[in-house]
């Protein structure tokens, strides 16, 4: 019993990285755009996150504004980059695949440079720390599993809620779906097909940095180059598992952290099983997630991956 | 459209290409205070001053070369390989296990059986994604890196356990993981004094031919572009595009195979950790910057060899950590794909011709 609540308490922080990231994916999925760059931008967010903290602020009272100055400003890059990206894909209609690629390597050297110059080796921040809600998480059993975490963590649930609502039923959310299922009908009836993609790549963008800076600020509390490990990668698989709707990402993010918990506990219990096997795991539930949902790619955002070219006669 | 104004409108695009990319990296330069104009020079020149550096360039070119011509294969049979990482791991542990278990054959037999054997192992890792691709339209892009992390741990795994050095397993698992020092049969000849060039360099450039040979010359090339360049007009034609997906990624693997066999026959002489020291990826960037075509991947793998090279030394010359070559490799990929794209739009350049018309009647009814 208390191992099964262990593991349920670190299953949920784990699945916070790749539950914002993929949400975020899904924006940019939805309005047309496939940004395989998601992990790089990670990895500028989770060493910015750091890097404010880390510089300017060594504890007191006001180390609380320093960590969230370090979350806004990996958002705000995240942004930036998202909308970079933009100008690759969606203005000069590049392949999104192999752009992405670009964008991850880039990221990932950005963040390794400024890393060096900046830090230089392995140190650590004192982070965001665990906040236990008043009262709920007293009660048994639910209290450790849910309401026992960092700020983040719950941000990171109600953003679950937050671009449902934003996706189905705001008219922003309606022009995301409409440029990413028919671009041609929404720009006939005056919709600005590139602006709207524009507008999801920042907003998904920001929520890859923030992801990223929880990786460094809430979770490692530290920078290292291999700190993404491919979750940005995991984060756009996990959208296509999750059909592109914000309730089954979750569901597919809180199943990989459990099975990361998971591979943690019996590692813990000193099962013999080689530590580099532990470790493939998530990876290889990647491929298998994938090979079985190939119907559900049916179902994704028709427009995919296809720039939009409005002086092209179809 | 004139043919003159044609060809200054490409040089004029190409140009813009390359100062957004050496501006961008400017930006990244400047925000760690580097000295932007002299990072360039070192980066670029600073390589080629001595013969020994020199050598090191085309060193680094040879396994780029080879998995850089792998991912054109792939990529113009319409296949996205960015699994040459783990692909070249694999090759590496191929080698290494025939170098380890037939270390007594003569080196006529023992070098071509352990680089096939890099090649096969490196195939098989490739063709897991194309299968996937083909049969259950996994996407390769997230297949091929997924199974680079795979890769990697199993890497370790074998250098930790099977393969661990005996001479490691008496320090008690403290040793570095690496693979004894492989028989001597299994090493490429060093063909200048001094240097560590090896005869790779003539396997790189055989290669290269096989594959422009088999690309264009071959019934067999003709229908794996045919099956990128547009796949649904090569079903109509009667080609199994699916099968060539399979049997181009096949070949991608099996290149990144050979690298890794390669490198561990020519330079490292053991398995050890970091031998593909990002190969993989800068062979994607090799690949599309030499045009996806031998003859332009020849020389692209000698330029990105002088970068990789030249960013080494930033650190000491200048202050600039070596990771700067990943960020100049992504501002690469990113200007490439881009600059491709508004090359080939044909309304950007109407659009720009007209301009250009307009003002040339402006001025004529100025100067009247």
């Amino acid at each position: 019993m208390n191992t099964a609540v262990n593991i349920l308490s670190l299953g949920i922080p784990f699945s916070v990285a790749l539950l914002i990231a993929s949400l975020g994916e899904m924006f940019n999925q939805r309005s047309g755009v496939f940004n395989l760059g998601c992990e790089g931008i990670m990895a500028m967010g989770a060493f910015l996150g750091m890097l404010v903290p880390y510089s300017v602020g060594h504890g007191g009272p006001t180390a609380e504004i320093y960590n969230v100055l370090g979350l806004l400003l990996a958002m705000g890059v995240g942004a930036l980059f998202g909308t970079l990206f933009g100008l690759v894909v969606v203005t000069f209609r590049a392949p999104e695949g192999i752009a992405g690629i670009g964008l991850q390597m880039f990221g990932v050297g950005v963040a390794g440079t400024l890393f060096r110059h900046f830090i230089g080796g392995t140190q650590s921040v004192i982070g965001i720390d665990r906040t236990p809600i008043p009262l709920l998480s007293a009660i048994p059993i639910i209290g450790p599993i849910f309401f026992s975490h960092n700020v983040v963590v719950y941000l990171a649930f109600l953003f679950v809620p937050l671009s449902w609502y934003i996706l189905f039923k705001t008219p922003w959310g309606l022009r995301v779906r409409a440029v990413g299922t028919n671009p041609r009908a929404a720009d006939s009836i005056g919709i600005n097909v590139n602006r709207v993609r524009y507008q999801a790549l920042a907003v998904g963008g920001a929520l890859a940095g923030l992801a990223g800076a929880y990786l460094s600020l809430c979770q490692a509390k530290m920078f290292s180059d291999g700190i993404i490990a491919g979750r940005g990668f995991i984060a756009v698989a996990l959208v296509y598992f999750g059909h592109w709707h914000p309730v089954k990402i979750m569901g597919g993010a809180l199943l990989f952290s459990l099975a990361q918990s998971l591979q943690l506990a019996i590692q813990g219990q000193g099962i013999a099983f080689p530590y580099e096997f532990a470790v493939m795991l998530p990876y290889v539930l990647v491929i298998v997630v994938l090979a079985f949902s190939r119907e559900s790619q049916l179902l994704g955002p028709s427009a995919l991956g296809k720039p939009f070219n409005r002086e092209k006669r179809i | 459209m004139t043919k003159h104004f044609k060809l200054i409108y490409k040089i004029t695009i190409i140009a813009l290409a390359i100062a957004a990319a050496m501006g961008a990296g400017s930006i990244i330069l400047l925000s760690i205070g580097a000295d932007v104009a002299k990072t360039y020079l070192v980066i670029l020149l600073e390589p080629l001053k001595s013969t020994l550096q020199i050598s090191e360039v085309l060193l680094r070119a040879i396994p780029l070369s080879i998995i850089a011509l792998g991912i054109s294969v792939a990529y113009r049979s319409g296949i996205i390989n960015i699994g040459a990482e783990g692909q070249m791991m694999m090759g590496i542990l191929g080698t290494t296990m025939v170098a380890l278990s037939l270390p007594t054959l003569p080196k006529v037999i023992l070098i071509p059986l352990a680089i096939l054997t890099g090649a096969l192992f490196g195939g098989a890792w490739g063709f897991i994604a194309g299968i996937l691709r083909a049969k259950l339209q996994v996407s390769e892009l997230l297949s091929t890196v997924m199974l680079n992390y795979i890769a990697a741990q199993f890497y370790t795994f074998m250098l930790r356990g099977p393969f661990l050095d005996p001479a490691e397993k008496t320090l008690g698992g403290a040793g570095t993981p690496q693979s004894m020092r492989l028989t001597r049969n299994l090493w490429l000849t060093r063909f200048i004094p001094r240097t560590r060039l090896h005869t790779g360099l003539f396997i790189a450039l055989a290669l290269a031919a096989f594959i422009y040979f088999l690309l264009w010359k071959t019934d067999f090339g003709y229908k794996m572009r045919a099956s990128g360049a547009s796949g649904r007009a090569a079903r109509y034609g009667g080609i199994s595009v699916a099968w060539y997906l399979v049997v181009s990624m096949v070949i991608s693997g099996a290149f990144a195979g050979i690298a890794g066999a390669i490198e561990v026959a020519g330079v490292h002489r053991r398995a050890l950790e970091g031998i593909t020291a990002g190969y993989g990826f800068s062979g994607i960037v090799v690949a599309l910057f030499g045009g996806l075509s031998p003859i332009g991947i020849i020389p692209a793998s000698f330029f990105f060899g002088l970068l990789i090279v030249g960013s080494d030394m930033t650190q000491r010359l200048v202050g600039v950590p070596a990771n700067m070559i990943n960020v100049l490799q992504g501002i690469i990929i990113l200007v490439i794909v881009a600059t491709k794209m508004i090359l080939a739009d044909p309304y950007l350049a109407e659009r720009v011709w007209r301009w250009y018309q307009r003002r040339c009647t402006v001025r004529a009814e100025v100067e009247a």
